[in-house]
């Protein structure tokens, strides 16, 4: 039986730096990393159960490119009510250094000619290497038509028409209105709506669905697919460039002496 | 060899970046010895063209096509120009509309793609890239080879081109197929304007992340009272839908420029930033004293929000609420 619709949604498995943490070469040692769910992935694959609760039939199939430790992450998506995910790795790619861009749109853009989906949703960009060109290198890997920074989607006319009515949102607190044609990739921004929690009845859900697993050869591409132009040659904790002067103290003392310095300025009456 | 840059308009207006593109282009131009051509696309480009003729801009190509900006458009007239005019590295903004087609430029002329850039070199012919990591916490440095490249640079890190200058302006037939345009830009909206402007207030208290619950909110809302000031927040809260977007300083909300900003609880990601970096006297607490905000701060404490305001607001004669 086809499904009315399909909605694939790309989430990523992030690493969270500690604080504290210490650099050894173009790395960060594994001990100062912790990992979750990509911000904004969240709210992509929240708007993708929107619309499957909106809509008489949509399959949501998440699909990651990450390790085994990654399907912690994976569930979490289930859990809020995707249906199956797809999990992409391979030795190669746990090689590499940095995974560009190409890379990870070859990778994803197999995926998508095989689960042929109408729309898919990624996050706009990824908290740890904040490269935000994940979506619309794939809507150009595979054809689709795209929208960038999206935070309105009209449910309704992607049900209905077929045809993606969002807002995109620009600099400066003005929002761009546009029509796209499906099957399209959209990247969606933060505040586009309130991601749920899992309810335990959901996380219970999610232990029993499938995860398919598939390998670089699984997916009919060769290894070269995941080398990169790109090499990190240095990485360092940014010098701070603070010329703050700062107040000690315990709290009550350094409260008098910001009261002081607001007092100073005369932005508050005494 | 050439370093081409592309501007960024909305609305009738040139925006800030695309002054700044041509600072960053001119100095890689510098370091590899070549030329610096810049291009606009759609819109008034006669106009634009003459404000973009700035000390250091070799040529000007302009593609006469559609008034706003279109990714599809953009997209196949980027790619055309590197196609057709010899480009070497193609020097975008990484703004809303640059993330809507820089991808697919160097999807389509099959160049390795860097984002975000805060610093460029080139050295022995290896173009280094400076970009960050992890929220800022974090700098790399992304070396290419050899062989061409589309990276896209951040605002606000280059000072503007200025000077007059000599490029030779011409048109370039980007040569558009419309039947691959699927976007359509219907039109635009401003955020909800609300009932407060912040970007009048001379004193601006605002909240971020470190507030942790809507609950909270009680805390500075009494601040706010005691002290007349205007609440007004970073993007997390707003997002949580605790406050109005009228109230988000940054890039996608208000630019500000009280004469104080007290940022609590506030890390200072540069999105923030470039909404609030103009103000008089910047006052931020923090937790954490590696946060980005004390690097802009003009005076800090480095303490926990939730034993530094009860006392503040001790210090203007009001009561701290339970929370």
């Amino acid at each position: 039986m086809e499904s009315q619709m399909k909605v694939l949604v790309t989430v990523k498995e992030v690493a969270v730096v500690q604080d504290g943490f210490e650099i050894a070469g173009t790395e960060i040692d594994d001990t100062y990393l912790s990992y979750d769910l990509n911000e904004w992935d969240n709210y992509a694959v929240e708007e993708a159960v929107q619309l499957a609760e909106a809509g008489d039939d949509v399959e949501v199939v998440a699909v990651t490119i990450g390790p085994e430790r990654s399907e912690e992450t994976i569930r979490a998506a289930l859990a809020k009510g995707a249906d199956r995910a797809v999990r992409i790795w391979d030795d190669a790619i746990a090689d590499a250094e940095l995974l560009d861009v190409e890379t990870k749109a070859q990778l994803l853009g197999t995926v998508v000619e095989r689960e042929e989906p109408d729309l898919v949703l990624s996050g706009v960009q990824a908290n740890d290497d904040n490269f935000g060109a994940t979506g619309v290198a794939l809507a150009e890997e595979v054809g689709f038509q795209w929208a960038a920074v999206v935070n309105a989607l009209d449910t309704g006319n992607v049900l209905e028409e077929g045809v993606a009515s969002v807002r995109r949102e620009l600099e400066g607190g003005v929002e761009e209105l546009t029509d796209i044609d499906l099957p399209a990739v959209l990247t969606i921004q933060t505040g586009i709506n309130e991601p749920r929690y899992a309810s335990l009845r959901g996380i219970r859900q999610a232990q029993s669905k499938e995860i398919s697993t598939w390998t670089i050869g699984d997916l009919g591409l060769t290894e070269d697919v995941a080398e990169s132009s790109l090499n990190i040659t240095a990485m360092y904790k940014p010098e701070s460039e603070s010329d703050a002067e700062y107040f000690d103290g315990d709290a009550d003392k350094q409260a008098a002496q910001l009261a002081d310095i607001l007092r100073d300025k005369e932005v508050v009456a005494e | 060899m050439t370093v081409f840059v592309v501007a960024d308009h909305r609305r009738g207006d040139l925006r800030d970046v695309s002054f700044e593109l041509l600072t960053a282009g001119r100095e890689l131009a510098d370091a590899a010895g070549t030329d610096l051509h810049a291009a606009v696309i759609s819109g008034d480009t006669d106009a634009f063209a003459d404000k973009l003729n700035r000390e250091g801009v070799d040529a000007i190509h302009v593609v006469d096509y559609g008034e706003e900006f279109n990714h599809d458009v953009y997209a196949q007239a980027a790619t055309s120009l590197v196609e057709n005019l010899g480009v070497d590295f193609l020097v975008v903004p990484n703004s809303v509309n640059g993330l809507d087609y820089a991808p697919a430029v160097a999807s389509r002329v099959d160049w390795p793609y860097v984002s975000d850039a805060v610093d460029l070199g080139y050295v022995d012919g290896t173009l280094e890239i400076t970009r960050e990591m992890y929220g800022s916490k974090v700098e790399t440095t992304v070396a290419i080879d050899d062989g061409p490249v589309v990276v896209s640079i951040r605002g606000a890190e280059w000072p503007p081109a200025e000077g007059d200058g000599d490029a030779v302006v011409s048109t370039f037939d980007a040569d558009i197929d419309e039947d691959t345009v699927g976007s359509t830009v219907t039109g635009f909206e401003e955020a909800d304007g609300g009932d407060v402007d912040i970007s009048e207030a001379e004193f601006l208290v605002s909240i971020g992340r470190g507030i942790e619950e809507e609950e909270n909110l009680e805390l500075v809302e009494e601040l706010v009272d005691v002290t007349d000031a205007i609440l007004s927040s970073s993007r997390p809260v707003v997002d949580n839908g605790w406050l109005p977007e009228n109230r988000q300083v940054g890039q996608s909300g208000k630019q500000v420029a009280p004469d104080v900003y007290l940022a609590i609880g506030i890390s200072g990601a540069v999105q923030h930033v470039a909404g609030m970096k103009n103000s008089d006297t910047i006052i931020a607490i923090n937790t954490d004293p590696n946060a980005p905000i004390f690097d802009i701060a003009d005076y800090g404490i480095v303490g926990d929000l939730f034993d530094v305001v009860p006392e503040l607001i001790e210090q203007f004669g009001g009561t701290p609420p339970d929370i």
